[in-house]
């Protein structure tokens, strides 16, 4: 036996790895740098980006904030930098700012639609992050589609609190009924008694009501609301309404009733046919000439009922693609458990099928706010309908980029928390299936 | 035939619609307010300030007769209209006067059934290019790029001017006028056209305006004027009188300044029958005598109007033109108020 071993016996010390390999010059090296091509690249890469941000970081820092018109804006410029190009003027912004997040809601009023707003977050927050926050907060939820009208519109008090009672009415109905005749006899007769309690008694009760206890705040016309304000009241109607719409589409689609079904496909394939400003330009221009003269039905009301009804077609189908995701099985389990249709909707399938469902739902989400813009073609004074008015004010006539990046960075911010929400969300709901 | 169907039914809906209001003016004297149609925005004629508060050349007509019948110039409900909804907002009863600088053609007038109550405006199609091109004259264009926006008349008008003089150029489609601006600054087209007054509008927003001039040829024919439906003549009537009333005015020399004063010590009958101190036209038009007096101190009579929004001093800055009194040799020519 020989002392020589061959193979080492004693463990070698532990080394730092080379200073190459680690750290932020052995990220470079694994990421930017790691072969010829890509080092090219890399360099093209970073050239691209420094000219970009060359030219876009002066404009927006070296500006002028203080001035009263694009002349005095420009012989600013000509004063501090001796040059106009690559300054932007973002006094438009700082003269307007307010009309564009409010549009001629008048000022003494502005806590309205900025309650409007933290109260819509408040109501939410039950329903986005349900197992944080308190769920008494759900009376404020239930409560607010009636707030937000009254908060926005003003008036008086007993409009919303009618409209809130036409629920009570047609809820009360159908309880009473269902139990003495059938349920379904009990739906359609409590649906009609809300209907025809908005739209031929609670005319009659609100101004009854309001001549013998007139409660109120002032009201505004339609017609001063606009800016950022609409598209967000556009954007939550839609959103906010459309949802259900989309999901009783969607099963409506899938229904055996033949009725029901072809009703629900007519309706989607015909919306979806449709380009969304075609559906407004019927809200403005058409119902008008139909309607009968002096009929006072109001045009933000139109183009909400129309957004809403566009948007509720996107979405019944992003919902039946989480439907049909969903594998046989689990509808045969919910039927072998003794649950009926809508007990074996709420428990089994549609909490998967919505689930699966969340990226398309959020994107029809963000497509829809952003499509709150093209009321400004039927001449509503939204955000791009107010950076045209402004353009014509003779003090501002002839600027567009800061007004275009000032409305990109409104819609960036809204459209990018939704986006990141969703993706919340999914991680939140990940059961680990996929 | 599915268009004459929908066609059919919207004449039986405004027809039923003009029938049913057969008195706009006793309307608008119910409602308190009149709703007026100007436009989204366009430089000098009509624009919301920082306050929300219209202002502008149309925007002035709407006052006028707002004082008129209502007595306060303030009590107008202003609606945007675009290009595309606002003869359906006048033919539907949501507008009680467009004043939306709206061209006077024979089919908006026969086809369309509105009445046109005069011409607030004179304008027509113009050209402008860079002083550096060295043209003087739009028959130098030959085979110019010019920016146009898309179907509109001016488009029809171009095709026509350079067809009858034999010479060829190139199209630069564009949708909107801030689109335009912005294309020829970049220089994507030689040639910038559209009505003189934008023109002039557009330059002065430059930011070297003298570097631009507009080419004297002016190829097209634009009167400009407020409209009302057909088929109520009492309520055009106040229209068309009101926007007389104003030219009258300068005519006669009456302004907002010294209304009052003419108004008591003036001897010229036709000044006393126009303020209603003489003579009951007021009660003709079913207003009270001193409807004009209210109209021309809303904003100034014609002159005065036109100075304070689109004059020289003014950064549009347009010259009176054929926008001049007949007696300056302009256009404007108001039947006598007898």
């Amino acid at each position: 036996m020989s002392d020589v071993s061959f193979v080492r016996t004693e463990m070698l010390q532990e080394q730092t790895p080379p200073a190459s390999e680690v750290g932020i010059i052995g990220w470079v090296r694994h990421n930017l740098f790691s072969g010829w091509f890509n080092s090219i690249l890399t360099l093209i890469s970073l050239y691209a980006i420094y000219y970009v941000l060359s030219g876009i970081v002066p404009w927006i820092f070296q500006s002028v904030w203080n001035a009263n018109s694009l002349t005095e804006c420009r012989e600013i410029m000509m004063a501090t930098w001796g040059s106009t190009h690559g300054h932007a003027c973002w006094a438009v912004i700082n003269d307007r700012w307010l009309q564009m997040l409010f549009g001629f809601y008048p000022d003494h009023l502005y806590w309205r639609p900025i309650l409007a707003l933290v109260l819509l977050l408040i109501a939410l927050a039950p329903i986005l992050y349900s197992e944080r926050v308190p769920s008494k907060l759900l009376y404020l939820t239930a409560a607010y589609p009636f707030l937000m009208p009254f908060l926005m519109w003003g008036g008086t008090i007993w409009g919303p609190i009618s409209a809130a009672l036409g629920f009570v009415i047609g809820w009360g109905v159908y309880t009473v009924l269902s139990k003495q005749l059938s349920g379904l006899l009990g739906l359609v007769l409590g649906v009609l008694a809300t209907v025809i309690w908005w739209l031929v008694l609670s005319g009659y009760v609100v101004g009854a009501m309001d001549s013998i206890l007139p409660i109120g705040i002032e009201a505004v016309q339609s017609r001063q609301f606009g800016g950022f304000m609409l598209a967000i009241l556009l954007g939550v109607v839609a959103i906010g309404v459309s949802l259900p719409i989309g999901i009783v589409l969607a099963l409506g689609r899938q229904s055996d009733l033949l009725i029901v079904k072809y009703l629900c496909v007519g309706f989607i394939e015909f919306i979806r046919g449709v380009p969304l400003i075609t559906l407004l330009f019927v809200a403005s221009l058409l119902l008008n000439l139909f309607l009968p003269p002096g009929t006072n039905f109001d045009i933000i009301l139109r183009v909400m009922i129309m957004m809403t009804l566009f948007s509720a077609a996107y979405m019944a189908e992003v919902i039946r693609g989480g439907l049909a995701a969903l594998p046989r099985g689990q509808y045969e389990g919910a039927d072998s458990l003794g649950l009926n249709y809508w007990q074996a909707q709420r428990l089994i399938i549609m909490p998967q099928a919505l689930k699966i469902s969340i990226p398309g739902i959020v994107s029809t989400f963000i497509g829809i706010f952003k499509d709150t813009t093209l009321v400004s073609i039927i001449g509503l004074f939204d955000v791009i309908g107010l950076s045209s008015a402004i353009r014509a004010d003779t003090a501002w006539n002839g600027i567009y980029w800061e007004l275009f990046a000032f409305i990109g960075a409104l819609f960036f911010v809204v459209c990018f928390s939704m986006s990141r929400y969703s993706m919340y969300l999914e991680r939140k709901l990940q059961t680990g299936h996929r | 035939m599915k268009k004459s169907v929908f066609l059919g039914a919207a004449t039986v809906a405004t027809l039923a619609a003009g029938a049913a209001m057969a008195g706009t003016a006793d309307d608008v004297k119910a409602r308190g307010k009149l709703n007026c149609g100007v436009t989204t925005g366009l430089a000098g004629f009509a624009a919301p300030d920082a306050n929300g508060e219209w202002k502008g050349f149309d925007v002035s007509m709407c006052r006028a007769v707002a004082a008129a019948v209502l007595g306060d110039p303030n009590a107008v409900e202003f609606v945007p209209t675009t290009g595309k909804t606002r003869f359906t907002a006048l033919a539907s009863g949501e507008i009680d006067l467009l004043a939306r600088n709206t061209t006077w053609t024979f089919s908006r007038d026969v086809d369309l059934k509105f009445e046109f109550i005069g011409v607030n405006y004179y304008d027509g199609q113009g050209f402008m290019v860079p002083k550096e091109l060295g043209v003087s004259s739009a028959k130098e264009l030959d085979g110019a790029t010019v920016c146009i926006q898309t179907g509109t008349t001016t488009e029809l008008n171009l095709a026509d001017f350079f067809r009858t003089n034999n010479i060829s150029y190139e199209p630069v489609p564009i949708e909107t006028n801030a689109e335009a601006q912005q294309q020829y600054l970049a220089g994507a087209c030689d040639v910038y056209t559209t009505d003189a007054s934008g023109l002039a509008a557009t330059r002065a927003s430059f930011e070297d305006p003298s570097a631009h001039i507009l080419l004297p040829e002016i190829i097209s024919k634009e009167p400009l004027g407020p409209l009302v439906r057909h088929g109520d003549n009492e309520w055009g009537d106040v229209a068309r009188w009101t926007l007389n009333a104003l030219i009258s005015a300068e005519e006669l020399g009456v302004t907002s300044a010294n209304i009052n004063d003419i108004a008591s010590s003036t001897d010229n009958p036709e000044i006393k029958r126009l303020l209603g101190t003489e003579g009951t036209l007021g009660e003709m038009l079913g207003l009270d005598a001193e409807w004009a007096q209210r109209a021309i101190a809303a904003g100034g009579n014609y002159g005065e109007i036109f100075a304070k929004n689109i004059g020289e001093d003014t950064p549009i800055g347009l010259a009176r033109g054929l926008n001049a009194q007949w007696t300056d040799g302009g256009l404007l020519y108001s039947p006598p108020f007898r």
